[in-house]
């Protein structure tokens, strides 16, 4: 094998998805054996495994076979960027991979609408951009916090089309024409939403981390009809972890505003 | 997360044929599963099926039983007032899975295709058959303590981690199928498979098949009750649960159906159990013998020994407060 994903041209380019740059073409093939594990590496050692046993990395290229041959619009952009890339833009994409890679992303992008806070956005982004990422990077909604980005503090919370979800686990093209609320848009102008008056009231936190996604997740636990005793909102608010432990004054915050949330 | 083509479809029939068109292709619904392991670089499809936009969310009831669309949300099931009336046992599972914001995206054909997993498959820097066959498992002399006790094999011991599927594995639903080569059903507990010599395989699904529904049978019983024991007091993986529903007329059990999770790399139907029951008197008595027979050819790995003791009480207590249950 001996591939590497060098980021000068020769004479033709293949594109390579793990490093996600233009590579050149020494036509790679797929051995069940070979495992593509790290980028910017040619081998590797995997840990726990038979020490010795090197796995190569391997990058792949349209021309690998086992690639799908739909014409998919991935398929369409790396052949057409290809050439594209050769014809108009040689002098930036010889600077660095870097460049590559700003050009991939470019043409990887999707079309995206959807509504946040009341204010409708029509958007371009990658397909693995979360929820979470679109809000806090491309929008900076800096409100929704990322916790453990894999859906196990509730950090993320928002609502979309008014129900709580873990923003971190949702893919943005997901949510193409959906409604999303964040912690930024629960008050009404300066006036702010009574579950977040009850937080500050009953002291419902310690350093604020958690805080966005109690308060999105507590103002739908109520809207659920979870929020009748103390014991209920504790399970019906467990995906929301506070590392402080600010746990009996954030139930008491949910018990006292839940009766007014109903008729909010 | 590495980057992958993504394609809306609005029929099974778009869905089934792009995935059956790119062997490196995966359905994606709610995601909640899916995104974390590709996040985690656990899987890295080449292009993500989207197909939320399949008319797949009814839940439909008539005298035969109902029939539940496989996008419907796991929240909407829990919350549907017939699931609530006649099918309590299903309401209960699905609560006590994940958490109120998960349940809110995941689907029940998600919960199904969510990968039976330990943390040895989640850590690609460890060997896993399953996330890499050949590789070896990292459980067997690793930290076991949530693993197996039934149905595991030298390749693997992980468990499944629903809760949903062990309610349906105990109320003999029947998965509803679509594929490439036409429209078929499966028995719940036949859907999921033991690792075996292939423990990458989580289901019997075929390529490109899609789940469209799940049908669960009306039933006779009365008391039901599920049992789910774990670390903390909610949003964790069982340790060990209990899935119960007793037809219990008198003092007398008619009909018991049971099912464990967290023990097995598929929810574990406790057919032995189910037969000593039958026709027996609703007693402490019986069910401490029936928790003995739960636990009969249990195999364990050194930190999850406890959860032989522990199952059997689980058994008994999950029986219990069934009959308790008015």
């Amino acid at each position: 094998m001996g591939n590497t994903c060098k980021p000068f041209r020769k004479t033709s380019l293949h594109y390579c998805r793990f490093r996600r740059c233009w590579s050149p073409d020494q036509q790679p093939q797929i051995e069940q054996s070979e495992i593509p594990i790290a980028m910017g590496q040619q081998t590797t050692n995997i840990p726990f495994q038979s020490p010795q046993k090197k796995v190569n990395l391997v990058y792949i290229s349209p021309t690998m076979p086992n690639l799908d041959n739909n014409n998919s619009r991935r398929d369409f952009l790396k052949r057409s960027t290809a050439i594209a890339a050769l014809t108009i833009a040689s002098p930036v994409l010889a600077k660095a991979a870097e460049n590559d890679e700003k050009i991939a992303a470019l043409f990887e992008q999707m079309p995206l609408r959807l509504e946040v806070n009341g204010v409708a956005h029509s958007l371009s982004i990658e397909p693995r951009v979360t929820l979470l990422d679109l809000l806090r990077e491309q929008l900076h909604l800096m409100g929704t916090k990322k916790g453990c980005d894999h859906g196990q503090c509730g950090a993320c919370t928002v609502h979309v089309d008014g129900k709580r979800i873990n923003s971190c686990l949702s893919l943005a093209v997901m949510n193409e024409g959906k409604k999303i609320t964040t912690i930024e848009g629960l008050a009404n102008g300066d006036k702010l939403h009574p579950m977040q008056e009850a937080f500050i009231k009953h002291d419902g936190f310690q350093c604020g981390y958690c805080t966005p996604g109690q308060i999105m997740s507590a103002v739908c636990c109520v809207k659920e009809g979870h929020a009748n005793t103390p014991d209920e909102i504790r399970e019906f608010m467990s995906g929301n972890i506070c590392r402080c432990g600010a746990y009996p004054n954030i139930v008491d915050a949910i018990m006292e505003v839940a009766p007014i949330l109903k008729n909010y | 997360m590495i980057n992958f083509d993504y394609i809306r479809t609005s029929t099974a029939k778009a869905a089934v044929d792009a995935k059956t068109k790119n062997a490196s292709s995966q359905f994606i619904a709610g995601g909640t599963n899916l995104v974390d392991l590709m996040k985690k670089g656990v899987t890295s499809p080449e292009k993500i099926i989207d197909i939320n936009g399949l008319p797949l969310k009814q839940i439909t009831a008539d005298a035969k039983g109902i029939l539940i669309g496989a996008l419907a949300l796991n929240s909407e099931v829990a919350e549907h007032p017939i699931i609530k009336s006649k099918y309590p046992l299903l309401a209960a599972a699905l609560n006590a899975g994940a958490s109120a914001q998960l349940r809110n995206m995941a689907t029940v054909g998600g919960n199904m295709m969510q990968r039976t997993r330990c943390s040895y498959f989640y850590d690609i820097a460890m060997p896993c058959n399953k996330r890499e066959p050949g590789s070896g498992c990292g459980a067997l002399q690793g930290q076991n303590r949530m693993h197996a006790v039934f149905g595991a094999s030298s390749k693997c011991i992980a468990v499944h981690p629903s809760d949903m599927c062990v309610a349906l594995a105990a109320l003999d639903a029947t998965v509803h199928i679509t594929g490439p080569k036409g429209d078929r059903k499966m028995l719940f507990t036949d859907f999921h498979r033991l690792p075996g010599e292939t423990p990458e395989l989580d289901n019997n699904l075929q390529k490109g098949e899609l789940i469209t529904g799940i049908h669960i049978p009306a039933n006779p019983f009365n008391k039901t009750h599920y049992l789910k024991i774990r670390d903390r007091a909610s949003y964790a993986f069982a340790l060990v649960s209990v899935a119960v529903a007793l037809e219990v007329s008198g003092n007398t059990i008619n009909n018991a159906k049971l099912a464990m999770g967290g023990v097995a790399h598929k929810p574990w139907r406790l057919t032995g159990v189910e037969k000593f029951l039958t026709g027996k008197p609703a007693t402490k008595e019986t069910f401490t013998a029936a928790a003995e027979i739960a636990m009969e050819g249990a195999a364990t790995f050194g930190h999850n020994n406890f959860k032989v003791k522990m199952g059997k009480a689980a058994v008994a207590e999950a029986l219990q407060q069934a009959a308790q249950k008015i």
